[in-house]
């Protein structure tokens, strides 16, 4: 089972919902937690662990070949992302817009632009007790999130045998991330604040999960700030609520501290364990 | 005229109350863009009235045309992406996988592929409550090029302001940091990071800060609810000093935030206390250090 933590808007609590369920349903059996939001990751302030391994993440990029090259000028007419361009008599390559797919190199006369690797990233393991966690960062200046979260679910599927549950921290947004981080997920659990924005982007993140057609049900985080309108929208459009995470300034100030919040704060665990209930009413856990 | 870019890395720090804030201060001097376009929410505070609207195209998808395909499989070897399935000697594109590189449809030898270009999104040129323009938009679900439609945005934002010789383009922009953010902040004239102090706000900011410094710009900081960590805080303007961030200001941890975003309002419309004075103070205080 995999089952992604998502958001339209950021910080709604997509980190706090997916380090507290994973360390809750880890101390029955094993889980792996992923952290896909590889531009900002953060669930590793929440979740420590021993290290096992650090693992660089390259992509495949053309390095141009001065002594080969005849200047034709077919690398930049076939690439489709203005990442190759030939300049009076120069070839320049701009490695952050490159989606590595090998046109430009397969295609040029003289093979003048090998493929070579090139870092974007990295991902780490971690272990404590039966909690796996696994974090991919994205290297700052580098602007293509989706190859990293990519290796990084490739990355548990390699490591893991396919029984153990999985649970991804999606990145915030609707856009392509979100998409590569829960298109292969069995359910997505969308996360929310009860206020105008919260709604706003929940809405959005409701029509991706329904375009890929997924299964999803909203947790409501910071209940009793804001209004009853996101609670209201569940019942109309018939989205199973499985929770509530009551709105509490401790509950922020142990956020900031790192704390896991189910660890100091009884109250907000009950909230947790109540989601873990319905995940199983609703056949998502066994 | 001046480009003042206000982002924050981590989501919820309360940049976009912030922001919206500040344009109702800056009138009708300032042209507002918001370019968090993933999540574009401005508009719930602002209400503009998308006078005028246009669709946005940007990137590709491959299509075969089943009539000239000859089923060679060319296109299923070069594909990188996976995105060309075969099913009993039929090909075709599975558009969610494809990345619109075409490398497909330039080795087709009869020609059968072709690219067609995406509809990603819609912006909008919109008259505020107050009278000011602002420039907006929405992206398609999933779509993937959020930093194509940002720099859509500033660019509209610019040309209007530009016309009219305002005073200030102010944008609010994307979290992250990845290419949305990375459009966000090219041609700024200053960047505001709007941050918190949490462990994970802090963290979010320095990485944000970096690509900041990859750009060569100048930045000041706003700590939005200072209380809940004081030494995280003491952390964050040690940090600011060391780099020559200006801090603005502090805000208190206050759900006065909240309760006027619940009435589509900004917090200069809702609160006359404390908070109001601290914007005030805020923009003052952004139009010297700009000028
Ligand atoms: S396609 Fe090859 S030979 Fe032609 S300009 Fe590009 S690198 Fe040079
Ligand atoms: S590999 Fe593809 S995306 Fe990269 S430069 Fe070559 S043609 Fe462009
Ligand atoms: S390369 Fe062209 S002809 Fe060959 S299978 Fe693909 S679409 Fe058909
Ligand atoms: S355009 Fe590129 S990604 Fe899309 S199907 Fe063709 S080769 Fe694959």
């Amino acid at each position: 089972m995999k089952i992604s933590i998502a958001s339209g808007k950021g910080g709604t609590g997509k980190t706090t919902l997916a380090t507290n369920l994973a360390y809750l349903l880890s101390q029955k059996s094993s889980v792996i937690l992923a952290d896909l939001d590889v531009e900002e990751p953060n669930s590793g302030f929440f979740i420590k662990g021993k290290e096992i391994q650090e693992k660089k993440v390259f992509k495949m990029i053309p390095e141009w070949d001065k002594e080969k090259c005849i200047l034709c000028g077919n690398c930049q007419r076939v690439c489709k992302f203005n990442a190759v361009i030939k300049l009076w008599e120069e070839v320049l390559v701009f490695n952050q817009l490159c989606h590595s797919c090998y046109a430009c190199s397969e295609l040029c006369p003289q093979n003048a632009l090998p493929m070579k690797s090139y870092e974007v990233g990295k991902i780490t393991e971690f272990e404590q007790n039966n909690l796996h966690f696994v974090e991919g960062k994205l290297n700052v200046g580098e602007e293509q999130a989706v190859p990293l979260i990519k290796e990084t679910i490739d990355f548990t599927n390699h490591n893991y045998s396919s029984d153990i549950l999985r649970i991804f921290d999606a990145p915030p947004g609707t856009s392509c991330p979100v998409i590569e981080a829960t298109k292969d997920a069995d359910y997505i659990i969308l996360i929310t604040e009860p206020t105008p924005f919260g709604l706003h982007d929940m809405k959005l993140a409701v029509e991706v999960m329904r375009e890929l057609k997924k299964d999803f049900g909203v947790v409501i985080n910071r209940y009793g700030i804001g209004n009853d309108d996101a609670i209201k929208y569940c019942e109309d459009e018939k989205i199973p609520l499985l929770g509530k995470i009551p709105n509490m300034k401790k509950a922020a100030e142990a956020y900031a501290k790192g704390e896991l919040l189910s660890e100091v704060l009884p109250e907000i665990r009950n909230a947790f364990e109540s989601i873990i209930e319905n995940l199983r009413t609703w056949d998502v856990l066994l | 005229m001046k480009e003042i870019v206000v982002i924050s890395g981590k989501g919820g720090t309360g940049k976009t109350s912030i922001t919206a804030a500040f344009a109702m201060l800056a009138g009708t001097r300032a042209v507002i863009a918001d370019c968090d376009v993933d999540a574009a929410d401005m508009h719930l505070l602002l209400q503009p009235d998308f006078a005028h609207s246009e669709d946005f195209y940007s990137g590709f998808k491959a299509e075969i045309n089943q009539e000239l395909c000859t089923k060679c499989g060319k296109c299923k070897q070069v594909c990188r992406f996976d995105a060309v399935h075969e099913i009993d000697n039929l090909y075709s594109i599975i558009n969610l996988d494809c990345e619109g590189c075409g490398y497909c449809a330039e080795i087709c030898p009869v020609k059968a592929i072709q690219m067609v270009e995406q509809n990603v999104g819609k912006w909008y040129i919109s008259k505020i409550k107050n009278n000011a323009q602002m420039v907006h938009a929405r992206l398609g679900i999933g779509a993937d090029n959020s930093g194509k439609l940002v720099a859509k945005v500033k660019k509209e934002a610019k040309n209007i302001a530009q016309e009219a010789s305002k005073d200030f383009i102010l944008v609010d922009g994307s979290p992250g940091i990845g290419c949305p953010v990375v459009s966000s902040l090219s041609g700024a004239d200053y960047v505001i990071i709007v941050t918190e102090p949490t462990l994970p706000g802090f963290h979010d900011m320095q990485r944000v800060f970096e690509l900041i410094q990859n750009f060569h710009l100048s930045a000041g900081c706003i700590i939005n609810k200072y209380d809940v960590n004081e030494a995280i805080s003491e952390k964050i303007k040690s940090f600011c000093k060391k780099n020559s961030i200006d801090i603005i200001s502090y805000f208190p941890y206050d759900e006065t935030f909240t309760q006027a975003m619940t009435q589509g309002k900004t917090i200069v419309e809702f609160d006359d206390g404390n908070l109001k004075k601290i914007l005030v103070d805020s923009w003052k205080k952004i139009k010297l250090l700009t000028d």
